[in-house]
């Protein structure tokens, strides 16, 4: 599997990633040879088998719907970029 | 004072021989003199003697536990409140973490005292530690070497002896390979024993906390006080916690030790194979039987974990976005101009390339030839393992293919780097326990052998370490410039 520039374009918008011009062709090549090896899987034959969902085969466990944490907006918000009146502030989204 | 285990350390501590705060400043020092090997991204001295006076206050009122004033080194991938808490990632450079992840408040409460972060690969993907934001860590072994990885600034401070242990994550082998490239001992649990909560996530379905030691004895200590149950954690299992130290000298006669024959395939060093079959007549003069055993699908663990494991990674990551903690491009000039440089910028390499094969594998059109096949031969190498647990007790073989190799030596092609955790990936996408204990040496550098156990029985495969320690010498020699 060779990708090519505009997959790996593809690939990083999808991921919501930056890839510099002059790096795209080494992402090209080395995603490639990922994909090539993991192909191997291919030749294994799970006929029948079912998709593992958790190695140890439980149940997801559920908690009841109650507020267990306490708000401690401004401590978390000490670690954001950028805020203003609590609020986390992003570039204008809508004209 | 450096040279003794935790265990002597706490007798020490009891007897009044020793203080936490005298034991604390000689780490500390250890960790300045020996700074060029990158082992710490961040060191908290004053923190740490704070916490050492208060463990020695405790022990003169008589309240101290074992473990209490043991100075220990948390891998950075733990948040720690109030400390820096990178990941070794430009992303999270600067983030202070607002809470302690259940390893740290357990060792906390313990009264353990915390000396500082230890460097490792970037969000853990790496296997020689050279994907870190700070710089490769060095083997103290051969400074020219890399520690392994993603645990290797851990390996190494645990190898150069700059705290008393040190903790480390498993996702596909990173506890167990970085502690056989720098001769101590790596514990990684059973999938769901310790619990994963504010321990930074790479792939959920397969990440497990443990600990890098100089001995089993130890590991077992640490292991009685971060293993149980944690409702914050979804997946962590509800099972009573045995104390791990009491069975450590149980007889091992009459016991099987399983061999897998594709462990020892073409890739392996034949010196590597020579110091796994002295290491199993150890085992035999012990009284343990010694079966061959086979896993015929071994061959896919790295194949399928390098599906698995990005495509969770690609999920999980994609919580850093600019907006909320972490790095933020300058000038952003939209919210998808703000996500895009924020995430190129502030990611390296190594994991712009897991996220990227994570999110292809998970793509429209994509997800069935790739996730979902690697979900069924997951089951096929889980299987493999489970029917060869009905006729032995722990499976054996190498750690890793050979001894650490050279800073610099795997970095240009991702695929050679990925073969040196073949031995170690299908352990974690089976999610059973397993451990590297030192075994010997290549040409003055360390290899070690591997342990594997069933679900849930650390306790077992903590019991054929310790015996096999208390035979052998090897887990006691380090480094020259270290003694």
């Amino acid at each position: 599997m060779a990708l090519k520039p505009e997959d790996v374009a593809a690939i990083a918008h999808l991921a919501r990633l930056e890839i510099r011009d002059e790096d795209v062709s080494s992402y090209a090549d080395n995603l490639s040879r990922i994909l090539d090896f993991v192909q191997q899987l291919e030749r294994a034959d799970t006929e029948g088998v079912a998709p593992m969902a958790h190695p140890l085969a439980m149940s997801q466990r559920l908690r009841a719907d109650e507020v267990t944490e306490q708000d401690q907006r401004e401590r978390f918000q000490q670690n954001a970029p950028q805020v203003e009146a609590g609020l986390y502030l992003v570039p204008k989204v809508i004209e | 004072m450096h040279t003794k285990t935790i265990a002597e350390l706490s007798r020490m501590l009891a007897a009044g021989e020793t203080s936490s705060e005298e034991l604390t400043r000689h780490y500390l020092e250890r960790i300045r003199a020996h700074a060029d090997l990158n082992a710490f991204i961040t060191v908290t001295e004053e923190e740490a003697l704070a916490e050492a006076r208060r463990a020695d206050a405790l022990r003169r009122k008589g309240e101290a536990g074992p473990l209490a004033g043991i100075p220990i080194a948390q891998k950075d991938i733990f948040c720690t409140d109030g400390v820096k808490t990178t990941c070794a990632s430009k992303m999270l450079e600067n983030f202070i973490s607002p809470y302690d992840a259940t390893v740290v408040e357990r060792m906390k409460r313990a009264g353990m005292v915390m000396l500082g972060k230890t460097n490792m690969d970037e969000f853990a993907m790496g296997s020689s530690n050279e994907t870190s934001y700070f710089g490769p860590v060095k083997n103290p072994w051969d400074k020219t070497r890399v520690p392994g990885g993603s645990s290797g600034g851990s390996s190494a401070a645990m190898a150069a002896r700059l705290a008393a242990a040190t903790t480390g994550t498993d996702t596909g082998g990173s506890i167990r390979q970085p502690a056989a490239l720098t001769n101590t001992t790596g514990l990684k649990p059973t999938y769901g024993r310790v619990s994963r909560y504010g321990m930074i996530a790479f792939a959920s379905s397969l990440d497990q906390a443990g600990t890098i030691t100089a001995t089993a004895e130890d590991a077992a200590m640490l292991l009685n006080v971060i293993a149980g149950f944690d409702e914050r954690d979804s997946t962590s299992v509800d099972k009573p916690v045995p104390d791990y130290t009491a069975t450590l000298n149980d007889d091992i006669a009459g016991l099987v030790i399983g061999v897998p024959k594709e462990f020892f395939d073409d890739g392996l060093d034949p010196r590597v194979a020579e110091c796994v079959r002295e290491a199993l007549k150890v085992y035999e003069r012990l009284g343990a039987k010694i079966v061959d055993v086979s896993l015929p699908n071994l061959g896919l663990s790295v194949p399928t974990y390098y599906v698995v494991a990005p495509a969770e990674c690609s999920s999980n990551l994609s919580r850093f976005d600019g907006v909320r903690f972490g790095y933020r491009c300058e000038n952003p000039t939209s919210l998808e101009d703000l996500y895009k440089r924020s995430r190129g910028e502030g990611f390296g390499a190594e994991v712009k390339r897991r996220i990227m094969t994570g999110t292809y594998v998970l793509s429209a059109g994509y997800y069935d030839a790739y996730y979902l096949k690697a979900q069924k031969t997951r089951e096929l190498i889980k299987e493999d393992f489970c029917r060869a647990f009905e006729k032995v007790d722990v499976l054996m073989g190498p750690t890793t293919p050979t001894a650490a190799f050279g800073i610099g030596e795997k970095t240009d092609d991702p695929i050679t780097m990925y073969l040196n955790d073949i031995y170690v990936n299908g352990v974690n996408l089976a999610g059973m326990p397993g451990m590297s204990i030192p075994m010997g040496f290549i040409d003055g550098l360390p290899v070690g052998l591997q342990i594997i156990g069933n679900y849930f029985e650390e306790a077992k495969m903590l019991n054929f370490a310790h015996r096999y320690q208390r035979e052998t010498d090897w887990h006691t020699k380090l480094p020259k410039g270290f003694e």
